[in-house]
């Protein structure tokens, strides 16, 4: 037998009580991501495979569109490749040779010498997220050893960090987002400041820059390697345009990401050895509201 | 009784597989909140079944396929849910006009709720535009209801 009315009072009170189990929840993975091993399970167990069914069309649009082109593209595509690989492998080849005098140099210094780094290709999965946010779902997780704060990277540049981690995917935060910040420095001299992401793809600010600091549009800006998080020496972006107004304390100085940030399907997920960097106080995290 | 949970559950999985689908960009943030719209029709349609509870768990379930705070959406779903559930007796004689913009009022509510979580960890969004999709929502109410209807028809 159904009662004819919704039982008044359980209601309200159901309400109050989801009402505030939200709010913990909320200030819980705000503050302190004491529930990321939930959102980890319930990625695991049940968005994870609708991703994966919706990533299907995406898919097999691909595989399609590979498996029907012609025998002149493919071969037009790998002579293409086969120029672009012996252009790389030659600058490779002086690369190696840098490397090895960049060492020899560090330890006549007795510098620390740099840190070796592994990478793994991960593809983005054709999933849309809160579309105010900039962030990816990529198709490795917690199974291929992915872990949090992990750099990602594409052929360009850098593109952002793992923020939630999956059994067999995660999602990436984008230098774009507008809680992301990431420590850099102006490649032409040296000069330290943190790039902010300001939610659109082909734009980052950078903040904290004096009037009078020596930058120029144009300039590469690449990590530095502060806060740990990301390696250093990874192109981040390129000085666009540099506004001074008068009556304010820092410059306006805005840049365009070099990775690929809306276009990269392959990216790289980098392990860098720890740095030797100390933790300084009041250094700035890469990820400030995460 | 089993049988209308499952027929719900899949519904909400449908909504969610809608709101992860990729879209072309200009899309992306006029996509109506699917979620939300199907639970206003359970919660209006079956009200001894679907409550308060159903809509935390898919709001939340809506959290982690977003990649937002756990218990952003939820919270806004769960008080939607709510206001359905006081009111149901009288939206459900609605015309179809009437109904879209009630569902209109309560998807501009649960995106003021989302929007003010954002504001509060720095995120707001400050353009108008933001409302949009309870627009469209409203839009797409009389075939999302008709829809519904029918598997409610049909299957229970």
């Amino acid at each position: 037998m159904q009662s004819l009315f919704v039982r008044g009072p359980s209601v309200t009170l159901r309400t109050i009580i989801f009402v505030g189990l939200s709010i913990i929840l909320m200030i819980a993975d705000h503050r302190w991501q004491h529930v990321e091993a939930m959102r980890t399970a319930v990625e695991s167990l049940v968005i994870h495979p609708l991703r994966y069914i919706i990533n299907v069309p995406a898919d097999l649009i691909q595989w399609t569109s590979e498996s029907i082109s012609s025998q002149k593209e493919l071969v037009d595509e790998n002579r293409r490749l086969k120029d672009q690989q012996l252009k790389a492998q030659v600058s490779l080849q002086k690369l190696s040779i840098l490397e090895k005098e960049n060492e020899r140099l560090r330890k006549m210094l007795s510098a620390q010498p740099k840190v070796g780094e592994k990478v793994l290709i991960a593809e983005l999965l054709s999933i849309d997220m809160d579309p105010y946010r900039q962030q990816v779902v990529l198709n490795k997780g917690q199974h291929h050893s992915v872990y949090h704060g992990q750099p990602v990277i594409d052929a360009w540049g850098v593109m952002g960090q793992v923020v939630h981690i999956g059994e067999y995917s995660s999602t990436a935060m984008l230098i774009t987002d507008p809680s992301h910040a990431i420590p850099v420095q102006v490649n032409r001299n040296g000069l330290r400041s943190t790039v902010f992401g300001n939610g659109q793809t082909d734009n980052l600010e950078l903040k904290y820059i004096p009037h009078n600091a020596d930058i120029e549009i144009g300039d590469l800006i690449i990590t530095s390697g502060l806060g740990g998080r990301f390696p250093p020496n990874y192109p981040v972006g390129r000085i666009i345009s540099i506004e001074r107004p008068a009556g304010e304390t820092f410059a306006n100085v805005i840049a365009q990401p070099i990775a690929h940030i809306d276009r990269s399907r392959e990216i790289l997920l980098v392990w860098h050895n720890a740095p030797e960097i100390e933790e300084a106080p009041g250094d700035l995290e890469a990820v400030i509201n995460e | 009784m089993n049988n209308c949970y499952r027929i719900i559950f899949l519904c909400v999985i449908v909504a969610l597989m809608l709101a992860m689908m990729p879209l072309p960009g200009w899309a992306q943030s006029l996509r109506p909140d699917w979620v939300t719209m199907v639970i206003i029709y359970w919660v209006m349609a079956l009200p001894q079944q679907v409550g308060v509870t159903v809509a935390w768990v898919s709001g939340l379930l809506l959290d982690v396929s977003l990649g937002s705070i756990l218990g952003q959406h939820a919270l806004g779903m769960v008080l939607v849910a709510y206001l359905v559930s006081l009111q149901y007796q009288r939206v459900r004689v609605f015309s179809l006009f009437q109904q879209s913009i009630v569902v209109s009022i309560l998807l501009i509510f649960k995106q003021i709720i989302v929007l003010w979580v954002d504001g509060i960890v720095g995120l707001a969004n400050e353009s108008w535009s933001y409302f949009l999709p309870s627009i469209i929502g409203a839009m797409v109410w009389p075939w999302v209801f008709t829809l519904l209807r029918n598997i409610r028809r049909q299957n229970m």
